[in-house]
């Protein structure tokens, strides 16, 4: 069990809540409607969302039905298998060169999540460079830093205020000439409804796409696991701006439950790849929907 | 704007297919509430109280009587509006300044809340009211935490107190001596993001509250926090007993609906949103605004606020009295038009307006482009034309067609819609000053 320890560590917290709740709901052994009401009313409060979490309930009634499942421990499972379906994703496999462009809004913990990623790599034997490219919030390249002498890696910065392209531009170079495996790219939070910050995205997007187009290319948007509906927005609109290839869900060491990635999953079907459980740089883990699940249940 | 629709959809659809007169029954007022719990749950009010507040509503409105010249759906709007208003606080708070010099203020919240960044819109905004702040970095884990503090200090033209990673309450400490030696009149204490169930890290605020008199907590919340809002906003108040609340990120499109259960389970004033992300971004905290936030209303009451901005008093005086002796001309049309834009062009503004997603107003519906039709024609007038809009004949319009690249029907049709706005205005001005919007 070791290696998911942090993960049922973190999520223990969210248990006593809700998996106590949901082993005493279904040692009833009763499946009626106040049943479901119950059951649809635990998965609201993990941010499961109206439209999955009514998804998931009537998906799981058709089972018991169909099933003729009465024992609690299957119906249980059930509910598990149909969560586990719903979250499950190939592992996360770059082949270098890559370049992973993190977004998010602001405060989710790109900075953090990309100090993580650079150390993983870096320990897996690869080559990193970190691109600066939040030009923006006070002192954000300075926190990078930190990071990147954490995790023993190179990073390209500019001035405060200065154009992110021009930094991506020039990470870019400097990562062909040394034929760099990954190039991560951190990027300004910006509320995603704010056009011209988007735009902003839109050509770092162009620039890497026309400078680099040879390497793998991956989207990263990181998310707060305790946000709540508002997510779904979030990925809408990242995704209509530069096409998002995989999530990151982060301060999953706190109570909240992160449910509303399942909400994500139903609508857009972008996996979650990794889960940030700590503020230490090897606390970022490798989604395991099974454990996460586990976790929520 | 939103990905979800408004509650004022919902409900309208609920009770279009009922037909409802004298009072609301049982059973209408079930099927409203069943939409007004999905709206809550969208916006991420707490479950717990949004049930709560539906029991409570629901007791409320059965047998209320439907006031003359609202349909149903908007006595059950009007009553939902009203009780979550009410829940969200009725008035505005204000920060303490306490009798004994410096009033000390400490921020706590989760990691990424925003809490740095508001250390500065808290300066800008104490600023503005002749007070001389003091930041004092007590965040001695994130890197560059510190210097994040320095840089928004120095925008905002406030104090700056730092002794690196000394344990934070001591540093506090210092910092309100070294405020009175420097005649700082307000401290304001940045903390580090933590997580509510950290217990050590909860130590370290208590004593940072313990080692200095502490006038103000405020708990800095992300208006997008989901269901865990309440367990977060509990946990820090049973610590530290917070005597405020800050909503941040109040400029996304969130319904805020975390601000709601926060405030229904500790009963702590909401002080402060942010709005923005300059520095100048920050508002007292309005409960009527937010109620029809969450429910997905659309925002009147900072339409109207948006609309004094961009129209000056003395506009608006030089307005009235142009209409009172009949001397409003097509120059005052042009200023009308830039007023309108400065107001952020028609789109932003109707998406305000709530009931606005009943009327489905497509792109087309709304032709910005026509405004600035209108604006080029006036644009190619003579000073006389534009004060004397009678003497346009066909000559004279067919130039102002060919010199704004328009035709002489759209010269035409600005004439008539001058006349029209004209006509309306003087009704307008004859009521009551304040909002005048040329359609």
């Amino acid at each position: 069990m070791g290696f998911f320890k942090k993960i049922i560590d973190g999520l223990k917290k969210t248990q006593q809540n809700i998996g106590f709740k949901l082993k005493q709901l279904f040692k009833v052994g009763v499946f009626d409607d106040d049943f479901f009401d119950e059951l649809e009313t635990l998965l609201l409060s993990s941010d499961v969302g109206a439209s999955a979490t009514l998804e998931i309930v009537d998906l799981l009634r058709d089972r018991l039905e169909e099933e003729k499942i009465t024992d609690p421990d299957q119906a249980m499972n059930e509910l598990k298998d149909i969560l586990v379906e719903m979250l499950d994703t190939d592992p996360f496999e770059i082949k270098s060169p890559a370049i992973i462009m993190v977004v998010g809004v602001n405060g989710v913990g790109k900075t953090t999540t990309i100090g993580k990623l650079a150390s993983q790599f870096k320990n897996q034997g690869k080559s990193v460079v970190i691109a600066a490219a939040d030009t923006f919030r006070a002192a954000a390249s300075e926190q990078l830093e930190v990071w990147a002498e954490r995790a023993g890696v190179r990073i390209i910065k500019h001035q405060e205020g200065s154009d992110p392209a021009a930094v991506v531009f020039d990470a870019l170079s400097s990562a062909k000439s040394r034929k760099t495996d990954v190039i991560l790219i951190d990027t300004a939070g910006r509320l995603h409804n704010k056009v011209n910050l988007m735009e902003e995205l839109k050509k770092i997007n162009r620039v890497i796409s026309r400078e680099y187009p040879e390497a793998q290319r991956k989207n990263l948007i990181v998310l707060d696991a305790t946000t709540g509906q508002n997510a779904l927005q979030q990925v809408e609109l990242f995704n209509d701006a530069v096409s998002i290839d995989s999530i990151a869900l982060t301060k999953l060491d706190g109570t909240a439950k992160g449910g509303v990635v399942i909400a994500i999953r139903e609508k857009f079907g972008i996996p979650v790849d990794f889960i940030g459980v700590g503020e230490g740089i090897d606390d970022l883990m490798p989604f395991d929907a099974e454990s996460f699940v586990e976790g929520i249940l | 704007m939103a990905v979800f629709s408004g509650l004022s959809e919902r409900i309208n659809h609920v009770f279009s297919k009922l037909k409802s007169r004298g009072s609301l029954t049982e059973l209408e007022i079930k099927q409203a509430m069943r939409e007004v719990r999905v709206a809550l749950l969208e916006a991420d009010v707490n479950i717990a109280v949004a049930k709560d507040f539906i029991k409570k509503v629901t007791e409320k409105a059965v047998g209320e009587e439907i006031l003359k010249g609202l349909n149903p759906a908007q006595q059950v709007i009007k009553i939902v509006n009203e009780e979550l208003t009410e829940l969200m606080g009725s008035t505005q708070s204000k920060l303490v300044v306490s009798s004994k010099l410096p009033t000390i203020i400490m921020m706590c919240g989760l990691q990424g809340a925003g809490k740095t960044t508001m250390c500065g819109k808290l300066a800008i905004h104490l600023k503005k009211q002749g007070k001389k702040p003091l930041l004092v970095a007590c965040d001695i884990y994130r890197p560059a935490a510190i210097k994040q503090l320095k840089i928004v200090s120095e925008k905002a033209g406030a104090g700056f107190f730092e002794q690196g990673q000394q344990n934070p309450a001591k540093t506090a400490k210092q910092a309100v001596e070294f405020a009175n030696k420097n005649g700082f009149d307000t401290v304001i204490v940045d903390t580090a993001g933590r997580l509510h169930i950290n217990e050590e890290l909860m130590d370290e605020l208590k004593q940072v509250k313990a080692s200095v008199d502490v006038d103000e907590i405020l708990l800095t919340v992300d208006a997008m926090t989901g269901q865990d809002a309440v367990t977060v906003a509990e946990a820090f108040d049973k610590a530290l007993d917070v005597t405020g609340i800050i909503m941040t990120k109040l400029d996304g499109d969130t319904r805020g609906g975390a601000t709601l259960s926060i405030k229904a389970v500790t009963g702590k004033p909401i002080k402060f949103c942010g709005t923005g992300e300059k520095l100048e971004d920050i508002e007292v905290f309005h409960p009527d605004r937010m109620a029809s936030r969450i429910l997905g209303m659309g925002d009147v009451l900072s339409l109207i606020d948006k609309a004094q901005e961009a129209i000056t008093q003395e506009d608006a005086a030089k307005l009235a009295k142009k209409l009172k002796d009949q001397s409003f001309d097509l120059n005052d049309y042009l200023a009308q038009f830039e007023n309108l834009q400065k107001m952020g062009g028609i789109k932003d503004l109707v998406g305000m307006l709530p009931g606005m997603g009943k009327l489905k107003i497509s792109e087309k519906d709304i032709d910005e482009k026509e405004l600035l039709r209108f604006k080029a024609i006036i644009q190619s007038m003579t000073p006389k034309e534009r004060s004397e809009p009678k003497i346009l004949n066909y000559t004279r319009k067919k130039r102002i067609a060919a010199g704004s690249g328009t035709s002489v029907q759209d010269v035409n049709k600005l004439v008539k819609n001058f006349e029209q706005t004209k006509e309306m205005m003087k009704r307008f001005g004859k009521g009551k000053k304040g909002m005048k919007l040329p359609f």
